[in-house]
């Protein structure tokens, strides 16, 4: 059988990886390079700002993001433009879309990075599992993780939430469970070809236990996958998240997101384009920095992406 | 196949690649299971040994690998790495670092290289670090898969030369696999040629050089340059050596054999001794002696 | 061969299984009461009892199982519950014609800018085109789809009034152009990316170089070797993405009216329609796995280096 997803990825991340993250030059390496790639150096700096807002989002924003404003409607009760008093103007119930905004960069980071790391986790122990044991084992694992694969993400997510009712655990678990297959078919791939290699053998021929052997020689050169892979998915959860809420049934309202505030805004988007824009770009942003923070660490981490992609 | 590891005794196994040396060495130290046959150490056998009992044979025979550049972890400290072998001897933690620096006295490296990362060493001191991973476990039997095949010959030298004055030190066995026959000769007390999965002459390393029955052997040895024996006729290997899962009939060096007749095509010649301790798989060797009693030869 | 294309096709139906069964636990096991669910938060109790009834809930786990199953088996996905004595499958079969069109446009448009893009990307690294191309591929890819679909309504239909705002009417294709190019937009970034990689890779490999050593003109090496070893890998993907969206476009049919099967999903998950929700959740799922097997089985033709591995 051939799957060819696999094989893209498997060759993208070949176990023939030099890189040591403990190797005392890696950080100055990587420091280098992030100083002559601007590109990469933004996007940092762009999520290091994300971070340190939503953090401190009720300290940073400039009103509280709930609070219907008399003056935040016009006479006539549309959305007010951006001016000096609401710098991104106001949304149709009269709440400051600044403040909007701040907030929902918490909701977005945290849903992003929290069903990353679930699923990163369920997507490591699976697929360890599977490269590693082989066998029967392995055969179910991978054929339920195909089943899963099978369902188009987004339709996924959203019958999920369907039928577990939509709140923010909910949708992180819901991202988490359809997310964590694609890490579980990379990272049993490299295990794979990890498991095949001498200092493997070594170990085993030294009498070092099964679990040690995973925990010592096998996890520590799936780190840079895992990395690669979380950034990127941090980015994917991100834009599900947002699907789902501007589909209204991702965070609950009155909470804001980003989603949820595009999809409001669309109403209105005639008469109130800021509606729009300000969410829109927000999210583009901080996706894209992910997504470019992604590609940098990719290069970074390994060579063999970084040959064919020069 | 089955041959004889007296401790403290060096056994060389030579053949072309795809002989199935490497296979070999791992049936015998597990990491595969054999298709047949039988290990034994120490009298008591060792095949299909499972969880503890596995646990506690591997210690006893350990391998040093062909690759310098993947037997030993990236990631992992030369102290880690001989430390890890030390935990399974179960020394604690304390006692670690001087046994660390003992160990690596012991292959001739400076004390200093225990914080290293395998990328910071040369392919030397690489394969001096596995020498000492595996000598970390006191094994009885070391296995030497192509283990200084990957390296300049002048370091080669200093390698088997380390490996000598241990197995001189420590009385233990070395199973050393090479396709180059001057290192065999240099190391090895005994010598079994194999060609595809079977021994097909066996003998003190004296025997086998100096006096090369088998035709393989012949063609192996006259391939071996050499500024000695120059100008006398040379026997030429001509072909691949076949699939070793699916071996031709008869004697499956017969159709790569110079001297092969019909018989050879059909009859699995056995290994038969013809000499003190040599022994010979061929039957035009046989013949041209008379056929003496089959001896098996015993593990 | 035949051996390969039959245990190829069990798998799959293996996995078609699979996803039923898994369809049947979300929809009946996961949710703690379904029936409730169906029936509202201020249902009473009798009317819960009676939808639960209705749904087989009071009978046993596996005899419901066995009864979804020989459901399914018969194309019978269920009535809906939102739209009375319609059927799911009917439901399905008429959204399917928008959603295929919307499909198809939608690799049209992936075709047309993301192979282009590609090729011209790599035999130009470095240039403006390959920055612009690479920047716009990253850019394709991090925008939301309805996002982008709502900034090319408000400029492209609502400013200047190029195309409808949404729904459908006629020509159909008239009304697909936005939604399908918002939909292709992000696998027109990715394949522009995947293009740009593999090509340059080929025109590194010595067969080109042995080519124009020939004196084999620039064009005729495209077009014979370039193309044929970077567009492999990006049809069989192209197959998958068909698969995808076939399964309805949940967002872009959303935002663009179009009623498609992914307007019908949604629609469903606001009535908390389970029949509807399960059954197109599995539609999609069968396109998907049905494409994989059909670009599994086209790629052993394409490429004959599968075939032999195959074969082992």
């Amino acid at each position: 059988m051939i799957n060819l997803p696999e094989n893209e990825l498997t060759v993208a991340f070949s176990a023939s990886e030099t890189t040591v993250l403990s190797q005392p030059n890696f950080w100055r390496r990587a420091g280098r390079s992030l100083l002559h790639d601007p590109v990469a150096l933004c996007s940092f700096a762009f999520i290091l700002l994300l971070t340190v807002v939503a953090v401190f989002a009720p300290l940073i924003a400039p009103y509280d993001p709930l609070r219907q404003f008399s003056n935040g409607l016009s006479f006539v009760g549309a959305p007010v433009a951006p001016n000096g008093h609401f710098l991104l103007g106001t949304d149709a119930s009269g709440r400051d879309v600044l403040s909007r905004l701040i907030f929902g960069a918490r909701v977005s980071l945290l849903v992003g990075v929290v069903a990353t790391g679930l699923a990163s986790l369920i997507g490591v122990v699976i697929g360890t599992v599977a490269g590693y044991v082989g066998g029967v084992t392995e055969s179910i694992l991978m054929r339920f993780t195909d089943m899963v694969l099978s369902f188009p993400i987004l339709l996924f997510c959203v019958a999920l939430i369907a039928v577990t009712g939509p709140s923010t655990r909910n949708v992180v678990l819901v991202i988490a469970f359809a997310y964590w297959t694609y890490l579980a078919r990379v990272v049993r791939g490299q295990v794979l070809s990890i498991k095949e290699r001498e200092f493997v053998n070594a170990a085993r021929t030294l009498g070092v236990g099964h679990i040690k052997i995973i925990r010592k020689h096998i996890i520590p050169h799936l780190i840079p996958t895992i990395i690669v892979y979380g950034t990127l998915g941090v980015a994917t959860s991100i834009l599900i998240e947002a699907s789902l809420s501007f589909l209204g049934i991702g965070v609950p309202l009155p909470q804001a997101s980003w989603g949820e505030m595009i999809s409001e805004g669309q109403q209105y988007f005639q008469s109130a384009p800021w509606l729009l824009v300000a969410p829109g770009v927000a999210l583009i942003l901080t996706v894209l920095a992910f997504n470019l923070a992604g590609d940098w660490l990719t290069d970074l981490l390994d060579p063999a992406v970084q040959e064919m992609g020069s | 196949m089955s041959f004889t590891l007296q401790p403290g005794e060096t056994l060389g196994i030579a053949g072309e690649s795809g002989s199935g040396k490497s296979s070999v060495a791992r049936a015998l130290v597990q990491l595969t299971r054999p298709t047949g046959g039988t290990v034994s150490l120490g009298g008591a056998p060792v095949t299909n040994l499972k969880g503890q009992r596995l646990k506690r044979f591997r210690r006893r025979m350990q391998m040093v690998y062909q690759d310098p550049y993947d037997s030993l972890d990236p990631r992992m400290s030369v102290s880690d790495a001989i430390g890890e072998a030390l935990s399974v001897r179960g020394l604690p933690k304390t006692e670690h670092a001087a046994q660390v620096a003992q160990l690596l006295e012991r292959v001739k490296l400076p004390a200093t290289i225990a914080q290293r990362h395998p990328n910071q060493l040369s392919g030397g001191q690489r394969q001096r670090v596995s020498i000492a991973r595996a000598l970390a476990v006191n094994p009885e039997i070391i296995i030497c898969d192509e283990a200084v095949a990957a390296l300049d010959v002048s370091i080669r030298a200093q390698v088997l030369n380390l490996l000598k004055d241990i197995q001189h030190d420590t009385g233990v066995g070395y199973l050393f696999i090479s396709h180059d026959l001057s290192t065999l000769r240099f190391m090895a007390d005994h010598v079994a040629i194999m060609y595809v999965g079977r021994i097909v002459e066996y003998g003190t390393s004296e025997e086998v050089f100096s006096n090369p029955q088998h035709p393989y052997t012949r063609a192996l040895i006259a391939a071996v340059p050499s500024v000695t024996r120059r100008g006398e006729r040379r026997l030429k290997l001509s072909g691949e050596p076949p699939d070793p899962g699916n071996p031709p009939s008869g004697c499956p060096f017969h159709p790569r054999c110079p001297e092969a007749v019909e018989t050879c095509r059909t009859e699995r010649p056995e290994l038969l001794t013809i000499g003190d301790a040599q022994k010979v798989a061929c039957h035009v060797v046989q013949w041209g002696r008379e056929k003496t009693p089959k001896t098996e030869v015993t593990a | 061969m035949t051996a390969w294309l039959l245990r190829r096709f069990l798998q799959m139906l293996l996995v078609i299984f699979g996803v039923v069964t898994l369809a049947f636990v979300f929809a009946y096991i996961v949710p703690a009461n379904p029936a409730r669910m169906v029936a509202g938060p201020q249902a009473s109790p009798a009317a819960v009892a009676s939808i639960a009834h209705q749904l087989g809930l009071d009978r046993s786990v596996w005899s419901q199982y066995v009864s979804f199953l020989g459901r399914i088996l018969h194309g019978n996905l269920g009535v809906s519950f939102a739209l009375q004595g319609r059927t799911v499958a009917g439901e399905i079969w008429l959204a399917l014609p928008y959603t295929a069109v919307l499909a198809f446009g939608g690799i049209l448009w992936e075709i047309v800018i993301g192979i282009p893009a590609g090729i011209i990307a790599a035999y130009r690294p470095r240039s403006v085109v390959d920055r612009f191309a690479t920047f716009g591929a990253l850019l394709g890819l991090s925008a939301p789809p309805f996002w982008l679909g709502l900034m090319l309504i408000y400029f492209l239909a609502y400013k200047v009034s190029w195309f409808p705002l949404n729904g459908v009417g006629h020509p159909l294709i008239w009304y697909m152009i936005l939604p399908s190019f918002t939909l292709g937009v992000g696998g027109a970034a990715f394949y522009s990316r995947m293009v740009r990689t593999t090509v340059r890779q080929v025109l590194r490999s010595p067969f080109i170089e042995f080519a124009r050593l020939k004196g084999m003109p620039e064009r005729t090496i495209l077009f014979r070797h370039v193309l044929r070893h970077a567009l492999t890998p990006v049809v069989t993907m192209l197959g998958m993405d068909l698969g995808y969206f076939l399964g309805g476009v949940l967002i872009i049919e959303s935002i663009f009216g179009i009623p498609g099967v992914g307007q019908l999903a949604y629609s469903s998950i606001s009535t908390l329609d389970v029949p509807m929700i399960t059954g197109t959740v599995l539609v999609a799922a069968v396109f998907m796995v049905f494409m994989s097997f059909v670009v599994d089985v086209a790629y052993t033709f394409i490429d004959p280096r599968v075939r032999l591995n195959v074969g082992k």
